[in-house]
């Protein structure tokens, strides 16, 4: 398990070999024609026209306003796990448990709100988005603990830690924080209104989440490309053993990149407690983190294309809501596409492989 | 059976690890396949059991062409392997081991593999317990068992890859003797070895391969040593003063690296050359490395009871054959390793619970042979790679640059700084790896600091490394050029089996003194 | 008693689903490869069989099309993985997601839509046996067969030759190569035929426990099965006793709700989370050389307890699990 082979990171060398814009674009275009023939045949054995479907799935999230709220206020979170997920491929982790660090965030933010719901709300948001970095952070790097000292893979252990997060959700939504009168599964009391996000008007877009988002990505690329730091975690996800012959702390930057990737879900957790669902509800992260993992999955942790894969991303999401309505068919034919993009790529990869050799 | 090769061709990249090789290894007889590192020894064997496919030539057995498409077609045809490190499951019991994967007909049923496995060990002379948990055998019992299991799936050829190394000296009898009594009921025996007197002492006859050739061919045993000494290392054994292409190259280069070249001027390459010089008494400083009683284990070979002590401005060679130590010494030093017993102190102070890290920090540079898994990072440039080694936070990239492209032009590095390193040569790799070598490094540790390389890299590579010494370093480096150990070293430690020699200093050194050692011939009795 | 006996009862046919899932993964897994698409598979080839048995009014083509939908599923990976190289993690988890999509799309129509099931069928005779009876003998067929296939599996892995060869591959594969064992096409077999084993465990959720489908309505079951297996330390009985406590723990959570309303006992389903990971972390100290050095530094009557717990607890995985196999 531990010498799993990773090939998550742009290959240069190959890229610069072959040249032509055949070569650059093959990939892209494979992994997208494959994905969209996949999509297109079970649109089709559905009895649903294709391209109407397309319509809806790619422009309905920017048809009006409200929509286009949704759409950031999903991208926002998923951009900060995205982002965060990039530092773990870097460092040549596949850290699963980003789920269940954005679910321990959600809580971590709910504890100020209950603590001190009197502070002025500036300053609670700040704790609110502080405890969730801490508590993502915690999360992963127990997940991180585990793997350093104790060899169990951050594949299983965050597995594992997904299942205790939410556990924890459940316990607090339907026990200690249940709403006045009686447990529901539907979530803790909703918060007043002053302590949500403020947001554009009447709609749901609270400008701070994707700010917030932007403002990570940005650190992040910037941490990656441009400090020491960065390319001493690209050097342990690359190649261990020469990074630590290099003088480079691997295990350090391991259990940094875990707490890195733990603190931006965590605060993802928070926009979806502050700005999203302004309650704590069992699924809080309702697969923000596994579509984080889809996107950077996709974009092998290259910072230049989180954003925009996350954006179309988010906008199939928001998109097919709209697809029961008008085609009578399920909204879910966007994962369809997202993952069949994802698998296509993988595929495209490994042929790709094959050919050059 | 009889086993016969035509014209057999494998290469390996450049490198021809078999070239055109005819030979044939008779029935019922013990054959001896000799050579020093990197000869073929291995790749013969792992044609004729299947693991690896001629690129071209053919394989006979019985006069019958085979067409070995893996191991298990090798072993259906009657040739089983016993890898130096035997290719067995840790996790299985003994008798799993033997039942794993092993034709119905020749094992019919879990009861017939006890049965089968008890009497050929009775038969043998081997101990081997069926329920015993294999992660509880030693190498030796692992061999035997991985024997047993190689004839019970009707293996009528057995090849033996260095099958004594790590295994006691009972263990040694017990195999011979069964090996033995293997030949004489018809079986043949191919024993790969560096052991010569393990070799004389058990085989019928001997070949041997130097270069990927056949330089002699099923010679009758016995053999006088020096004879096959000779054959093993080429000429320079028989006629030590005769200057070979190696010596012209070293004395080029002392004179280029602005060293007394008083060396081979009169065609005698005994190298008395740095020894005693004013410069070599200036740069011979305090003690970089110092170990007391150090033993450690890595597998099957255990260094014991090292001592030693290595100065600034020093070079040690570590000779040896793959599998006798080297690297255990190497990585003790680099401190990849900790030793069981004993010290070691850098620059007088020891690193106690510090590893590779507070060694790095300490000056200590290890420089692996496996530059690109080890070495450095396949997919970052040069420039990334100077980069890495700066203290501040944010890298400065422009520093990082000119970095690269001064070392680009000191260490003539085919590149340009932001080529991936993957993509260079070997020699232009192994100029990266040392040019990434901080300034003020106290001691390199580099395993095999020229293997692959082309003579003008590997001198370009040696430059380097003189230069350093000349500014205080101490370099330790192993190789299996004996003529790279004479040229460079001030002092030689042959590695034979886990035990360390006596420190050859540089007026002793010849190729054939080395090459005895390397054999194991007159170490030190114990 | 009668109570205890509903209850087990209950455990067992609960846990059957799980049982197949588990089962299918140990064996892959055993063979050194990861199919991390469980709770995909099994979702997609819930609803497929679902779809067909109730087109085709026949339960054994919806048990067969949710065999072939697992089967097809381990060929993807296997292709992707053991063929193109590509990383087991990444390829079986975008698997999960995707199938799951897909179930949700494809099974739209077959919603809550009320279908055929396995027909209850206590065996004559046994069922009448005070106290086995009631918990084991008054079950439907794909029950029985999950309390088969678990005796089926250990004897497998461990009591034939062909069990040797498979768990060869997953510990060593050079080593069963060296024995003439063609490691890659092994290794599709076995995926594909663990991967078949999943998809029956879907059409045990839709065809026999929930009786019909719905969306995600096996909420995460295949990343349970995923965590029981390693729980079990890929041994089948241990991995089967998982999946029972696992089944149990969400019995008595349902139960203690409507005993004790206000105690949030959903909580005890995570409890065996916690457990896999103290396991798993046990299990991996046993093989760290530090943690060896104390145990050995104990008292001696403290040391020889202490050694028999690690040794009996501690159940590594399977040595190459998740490695490419490369041809010398």
């Amino acid at each position: 398990m531990q010498s799993q082979e990773l090939n998550l990171q742009p290959e240069p060398g190959r890229k610069q070999a072959s040249g032509t814009w055949w070569a650059t674009l093959r990939l892209p275009l494979l992994a997208l024609g494959g994905a969209l023939a996949l999509t297109t045949l079970v649109l089709l054995s559905s009895g649903v026209s294709p391209l109407q479907a397309y319509r809806i799935l790619i422009f309905g999230a920017f048809s009006t306003p409200v929509r286009f709220s949704d759409m950031i206020m999903l991208a926002a979170p998923l951009l900060l796990c995205a982002t965060g997920l990039t530092l773990t491929f870097s460092a040549g982790l596949y850290n699963l448990g980003v789920e269940g660090q954005l679910a321990l965030g959600a809580v971590a933010a709910m504890l100020p709100l209950r603590l001190f719901p009197e502070l002025p709300p500036a300053l609670l948001w700040s704790l609110c988005f502080a405890c969730a970095a801490a508590g993502g952070a915690l999360w992963a790097l127990l997940a991180a603990w585990l793997r350093l000292s104790a060899g169990v893979s951050e594949i299983f252990a965050g597995l594992g830690l997904n299942f205790l997060a939410s556990g924890l959700a459940l316990y607090l939504v339907l026990g200690p924080w249940r709403r006045s009168g009686s447990a529901s599964m539907s979530g803790t009391e909703l918060l007043p209104r002053e302590l949500w996000l403020p947001t554009l008007g009447a709609l749901r877009l609270a400008p701070l989440a994707p700010l917030l988002a932007l403002l990570a990505l940005a650190l992040v690329w910037w941490a990656v490309r441009q400090t020491r730091w960065g390319l001493q975690l690209r050097a342990v996800g690359l190649n261990r053993v020469a990074a630590d012959r290099l003088g480079v702390p691997a295990q350090r930057r391991i259990a940094e990149a875990m707490a890195g990737c733990g603190a931006l879900a965590g605060m993802a957790g928070a926009i979806q407690v502050l700005g999203v669902f302004h309650q704590l509800i069992p699924n809080i992260s309702s697969g923000v983190g596994l579509l984080g993992l889809l996107v950077a999955l996709l974009v092998r942790a290259d910072p230049r294309w989180v954003l925009p894969v996350a954006v179309v991303f988010a906008s199939f999401t928001v998109g097919s809501v709209q697809l029961p309505l008008a085609l009578g068919v399920d909204s879910s034919i966007a994962g369809v596409l997202q993952g069949a993009l994802v698998l296509f790529a993988l595929l495209a990869r490994g042929l790709s492989r094959r050919v050059t050799g | 059976m009889e086993v016969a090769v035509h014209n057999l061709c494998k290469a390996f990249g450049a490198v021809r690890a078999n070239d055109d090789l005819t030979l044939r290894f008779a029935a019922g007889q013990i054959h001896g396949v000799l050579g020093e590192n990197g000869a073929g020894k291995s790749t013969l064997m792992k044609l004729i059991a299947g693991f690896l496919r001629p690129d071209g030539g053919s394989i006979r057995f019985d006069g019958r062409e085979a067409s070995l498409h893996g191991p298990g077609a090798a072993l259906r045809a009657g040739v089983g392997m016993v890898h130096q490190d035997p290719l067995d499951l840790p996790a299985f019991t003994a008798l799993e081991n033997l039942l794993c994967a092993a034709p119905r007909g020749a094992i019919g049923s879990r009861a017939a593999g006890r049965q089968l496995l008890s009497e050929l060990a009775r038969r043998l002379g081997f101990t081997v317990e069926p329920d015993a948990p294999l992660a509880s055998l030693t190498v030796g019992q692992r061999q035997q068992l991985e024997i047993i299991r190689l004839l019970a799936c009707g293996a009528r050829v057995l090849i033996l890859d260095e099958p004594t190394t790590g295994i006691t000296a009972a263990q040694t009898r017990a195999l011979f003797a069964a090996l033995r009594r293997l030949a004489a009921e018809g079986n043949t025996v191919l024993f790969v070895s560096h052991k010569l007197e393990e070799v004389a002492e058990l085989c019928d006859t001997v070949c041997v391969l130097r270069a990927g050739r056949l330089v002699g061919e099923q010679l009758p045993m016995p053999v006088p040593q020096r004879r096959l000494l000779e054959l093993m290392f080429g000429a320079a054994v028989a006629q030590p003063t005769a200057g070979g292409a190696g010596e012209v190259r070293i004395t080029a280069l002392r004179s280029e690296g602005g060293l007394p070249a008083n060396a081979g001027e009169d065609g005698t390459p005994a190298l008395p050359g740095l020894h005693g010089s004013p410069t070599t008494e200036r740069i011979a400083g305090e003690a970089v490395w110092q170990l007391a009683g150090v033993s450690a284990r890595a597998g099957s070979v255990a260094l014991r009871d090292v001592s030693l002590s290595i100065a600034a401005g020093r070079i040690v060679g570590l000779a040896g054959l793959d599998g006798s130590g080297q690297p255990i010494l190497l990585r003790l030093l680099t401190g990849r390793m900790r030793p069981e017993t004993g010290h070691i102190l850098v620059n007088g102070r020891a690193l106690s619970g510090g590893g590779s890290r507070a060694y790095r920090a300490a000056g200590i540079e290890y420089l692996p042979a496996d530059r690109l898994n080890e070495g450095m990072i396949g997919a970052l440039s040069l420039t990334e790679h100077f980069a890495l080694l700066q203290n501040a936070a944010l890298v400065d990239q422009r520093a990082a640059e000119r970095a690269a492209r001064a070392a680009i032009a000191d260490y003539a590095i085919k590149a340009t700084p932001v080529t991936p390193i993957r993509a260079l040569s070997g020699g232009n790799q192994q100029r990266a790896l040392l040019a990434l070598v901080p300034p003020d490094c106290r001691g390199i540790a580099c395993e095999q600091p020229t293997r692959g390389l082309d003579v003008a890299s590997a001198q370009a590579i040696w430059r380097r490394l003189l230069e350093r010494r000349l500014a205080g370093c101490a370099i330790v480096f192993a190789s299996a050029d004996l003529d790279e150990l004479i040229a460079y070293s001030d002092e030689v430690l042959v590695f034979f089996a886990g035990r360390v020699s006596a420190p050859l200093h540089r007026a002793e050194l010849s190729v054939a003194r080395l090459a005895e050692l390397i054999g194991g011939v007159g170490f030190g009795g114990g | 008693m009668d109570q205890v006996t509903i209850f087990l009862a209950a455990v067992l046919a609960g846990a059957a689903p799980l049982i197949f899932a588990t089962m299918g993964e140990t064996l892959t897994e055993r063979a050194g490869v990861i199919n991390l698409s469980l709770d995909g598979t099994i979702l997609l080839a819930a609803m497929i069989a679902f779809a067909v048995a109730l087109n085709t009014n026949s339960l054994l083509l919806g048990f067969g099309a949710a065999a072939l939908v697992g089967a097809l599923i381990a060929l993807v990976l296997s292709f992707l993985s053991l063929s193109l190289r590509q990383s087991q993690t990444a390829v079986g988890f975008v698997l999960a997601l995707l199938c799951t999509e897909l179930s949700s799309f494809l099974g739209a129509p077959f919603v809550r839509v009320p279908g055929p099931s396995v027909p209850f069928m206590p065996i004559p005779g046994l069922a009448s046996l005070p106290l086995i009876g009631p918990i084991l003998f008054r079950h439907d067929l794909a029950i029985y067969a999950s309390l088969l296939l678990v005796p089926l599996i250990w004897w497998l892995l461990f009591q034939t030759r062909t069990g040797l060869t498979l768990r060869a591959l997953g510990e060593r594969p050079q080593a069963a190569f060296a024995r003439g064992v063609p490691v890659v096409p092994t290794r599709y077999l076995v995926t594909i035929v663990g991967g078949a084993l999943v998809g029956i465990a879907g059409a045990v959720y839709s065809l026999d426990l929930k009786q019909g489908w719905s969306y995600r309505h096996t909420f995460g079951a295949g990343w349970i099965a995923l965590a029981i297996v390693i729980f079990g330390g890929w041994r089948p009985w241990r991995v089967a006793l998982g999946c029972y406590l696992f089944a149990a723990l969400e019995i008595l959570a349902l139960r203690m709700q409507s005993v004790l309303p206000g105690v949030p006992t959903q909580v005890f389903q995570v409890a065996p989370f916690a457990l896999m990971i103290v396991v798993l972390a046990l299990v991996n100290l046993t093989g760290n050389p530090r943690v060896t050095r104390r145990i050995g530094s104990l008292p001696p009557g403290l040391r020889q307890p202490v050694q028999a717990l690690v040794s009996r607890i501690s159940a590594p995985p399977p040595a190459a699990l998740g490695q490419p196999f490369e041809r010398p």
